[in-house]
C-alpha cells in the first residue's frame, strides 16, 4: 500500500467513525419524535395530569424541573466560578490546593444515585429542609459543581498571560485585573459551562429521588421549601410505575426532557461561537 | 550616591530553574537621564528592569539578594504599595499589548485602576501622553476605535502612550523599537529625548548602534553580570573591559 493510498484509508476510517458516533443521537431523536411529536400540544405543556396521569399534560413537572434547575444555578454558580477564579488566579501548587483538585477530580467521579443519598442525609434529615426544591437544588448543584470548575478555570487560564501582566504593570491590583481583563474574556467560556452543567442537572434522576421529586402532586410547590414534581422522576414513574400509560404521554414527555436539555447545550454553543466571533485577538 | 533616581545594590537572582540570571548588580541610575541597559540576549537585561517595579513577583520561584531603592526607598520593603510603585516605575513591554478595547480604553486603563474619575483630568492626560508619545495626530480622530486596528508602530507608540498617561517618574523600555522601520524608529528615539526632560528614562535598546545614539549613560551586561557602566563617551568610543569592547565592535553578539 503506498502512502497516498494509506491515508486514505485512514482519512475513511476515521470519516466512518465519526458518523458512527452521530448516527444513535439522531436515531433517538428521530424516535422521539416519531412517537412522541403527537401528542406535544399546548394543553401537554400547560396541564396537570389527571385520570391517574393517564391524561391531560405535563405542567407541574416542566415547572418543577425549571425551578430545579434555576436552584441549582443560583447553588452552584457562585461557588463554581468563585473556586475557579480561585484556583487559576491565585492557588499555588501546595497541598491545599492539590487536596482541592483531587477532591475535584473525585466529585466528578461519584456516581449520581451517591449525591441523591448525600443530598437525603444532609439537606433532607441533617438540615431539615425536607424533601424539597432547596434540599433538590442543593444536590443538584454538588454535582453539577465540578464541571463548572473545570470547565470555568480552563476558560480563565485560557485568557493569554500578557493581559494580566499588562494590567498589573499600569497599577491594577490583582483582583481590578481579574475583574477587569481575566473575566470578560473568560466569560464565554464560563457561561459554556455553566450551561452545559444545568442541562446536565435538568436530565438528572437520581440526585433528586430522594431529595425532593415527587410521585405525583394535586397542587404546584408554594415555596422552595415544597416538594415537587420533576420531569425525569415524572418520565421514570409514567414509564415503569403506572399500568395502562399511554405510550403517547411517556413519548411526549422524554421529547420535551430531551428538548430542554439539548437545547441548553444549544444555546451553549451559540453562546461561544457567537462571544469568540466578536473576540478581536 | 544620594541624588540616584534608582539604585541597585548587591542584586542577586536566580529562577526556579536555578538559572543565576543576575550576578550581584550595582548601579545608579540618575534623574531625567536615558540609562541604556545593552548587552546580548539573556544576559540580564529585562530580568533587571522586572525587578525594579516588581513584576518579577508574577514569577514564581525566584530567589532574591540585595535591595533597589526607588527615590531611597527599598522597593522591596513590607510597606511598599506595589500598584503605586508600578504606577510611579512605569514599563513598556517589548512586544506592545494593548489591552481588548478602543485606543481611548487604553489610555484610561491605568488611570481608572487608580480610581481617577475626572473626565477633565483623564482626556487632558490622555491628550498629553498621546503626543508624547508621538502617535496623537494618527489618532486623534479614531480614539474609539480598537487599538488592535493599529499598525504594529501605532501600538508601540500607543503603549508607551498608555504609561506616560499615568504621569510616572521612571520609565522603563524593553526594546521600544522592535519590529519598527527606520523611520518610526527615529520617531520614538526623538520623542525619548523629550521625554527625559520630564522623566528618567531606563531602556533595553534594540542594537549596540541604537545604545550608542540615545544613551546618556549606559550599562553592558553579560550573563547575568555588570561588566561596565559609564557615559556614552566612554562606553562606546573608550570602553575600559576587554568584554565591552568585543561587544560594540561586534566581535560577539
Amino acid at each position: 500500500m503506498t502512502r497516498q493510498q494509506s491515508q486514505r484509508l485512514a482519512i475513511w476510517v476515521i470519516t466512518a467513525v465519526s458518523a458512527i458516533v452521530v448516527l444513535p443521537i439522531l436515531v433517538v431523536i428521530l424516535y422521539m419524535l416519531y412517537n412522541g411529536i403527537g401528542t406535544i400540544s399546548w394543553e401537554f405543556i400547560s396541564q396537570a395530569p389527571r385520570n391517574g396521569m393517564t391524561e391531560g399534560g405535563i405542567f407541574p413537572a416542566l415547572l418543577g424541573t425549571i425551578f430545579l434547575t434555576l436552584g441549582t444555578a443560583v447553588a452552584a454558580i457562585p461557588l463554581g466560578v468563585g473556586a475557579a477564579i480561585y484556583l487559576a488566579e491565585y492557588a499555588g501548587d501546595n497541598p491545599l490546593t492539590r487536596a482541592i483538585r483531587l477532591a475535584i477530580v473525585n466529585l466528578a467521579g461519584i456516581p449520581s444515585i451517591v449525591y441523591g443519598l448525600f443530598g437525603l442525609g444532609m439537606f433532607v434529615l441533617f438540615l431539615n429542609y425536607g424533601t424539597s426544591i432547596i434540599a433538590g437544588s442543593l444536590t443538584l448543584g454538588l454535582m453539577t459543581l465540578p464541571v463548572i470548575i473545570s470547565t470555568a478555570e480552563e476558560a480563565i487560564l485560557s485568557v493569554p498571560q500578557e493581559f494580566r501582566i499588562v494590567s498589573l504593570s499600569l497599577g491594577a491590583t490583582r483582583w481590578q485585573t481579574i475583574r477587569n481583563q481575566v473575566l470578560p474574556h473568560a466569560l464565554p467560556g464560563i457561561i459554556t459551562g455553566v450551561i452545559l452543567g444545568l442541562g446536565r442537572a435538568a436530565g438528572e434522576t437520581a440526585p433528586i429521588l430522594f431529595t425532593v421529586a415527587a410521585f405525583y402532586l394535586p397542587n404546584l410547590p408554594q415555596s422552595i421549601f415544597d416538594q415537587s414534581m420533576a420531569l425525569p422522576y415524572h418520565l421514570y414513574v409514567i414509564a415503569t410505575q403506572v399500568p395502562g400509560m399511554p405510550l403517547g404521554i411517556q413519548y411526549g414527555t422524554a421529547l420535551v426532557l430531551l428538548f430542554i436539555v439539548l437545547s441548553l447545550t444549544l444555546v451553549a454553543t451559540l453562546i461561544r461561537s457567537t462571544m469568540r466571533r466578536r473576540r478581536e485577538w | 550616591m544620594t541624588t540616584a533616581k534608582i539604585s541597585v545594590k548587591n542584586t542577586s537572582l536566580t529562577y526556579a530553574d536555578g538559572t543565576h540570571a543576575l550576578k550581584n548588580i550595582n548601579l545608579d541610575v540618575r534623574p531625567n537621564e536615558l540609562f541604556v541597559l545593552f548587552g546580548p540576549s539573556r544576559s540580564g537585561k529585562t530580568t533587571l528592569m522586572r525587578l525594579m517595579n516588581r513584576l518579577s513577583d508574577l514569577t514564581e520561584g525566584i530567589t532574591r539578594e540585595g535591595e533597589i531603592l526607588f527615590n531611597g526607598q527599598d522597593v522591596f520593603a513590607r510597606r511598599t504599595d506595589i500598584t503605586d510603585l508600578r504606577r510611579r516605575i512605569s514599563m513598556v513591554f517589548a512586544i506592545p499589548t494593548p489591552l481588548p478595547g478602543s485606543i481611548y480604553d487604553n489610555m484610561t486603563y491605568g488611570l481608572r485602576m487608580a480610581g481617577i474619575r475626572d473626565k477633565v483630568v483623564i482626556d487632558e492626560r490622555v491628550e498629553r501622553g498621546l503626543q508624547q508619545a508621538a502617535i496623537w495626530d494618527e489618532v486623534k480622530d479614531r480614539l474609539d476605535s480598537s487599538a488592535f486596528a493599529l499598525s504594529g508602530g501605532q501600538k508601540q507608540r500607543l503603549c508607551l502612550a498608555r504609561s506616560l498617561a499615568l504621569e510616572p517618574e521612571v520609565i522603563l523600555l524593553d526594546n521600544p523599537t522592535s519590529g519598527l522601520d527606520p523611520i518610526s524608529t527615529a520617531t520614538v528615539e526623538r520623542s525619548l529625548y523629550e521625554l527625559k526632560q520630564t522623566y528618567t528614562i531606563i531602556m533595553v535598546p534594540h542594537s549596540v548602534q541604537q545604545a550608542a545614539r540615545v544613551a546618556d549613560r549606559a550599562a553592558f551586561m553579560l550573563d547575568g553580570e555588570l561588566v561596565e557602566v559609564g557615559s556614552q563617551q566612554q562606553m562606546f568610543l573608550n570602553p575600559r573591559d576587554k568584554r565591552t569592547e568585543d561587544y560594540i565592535t561586534g566581535r560577539f553578539g
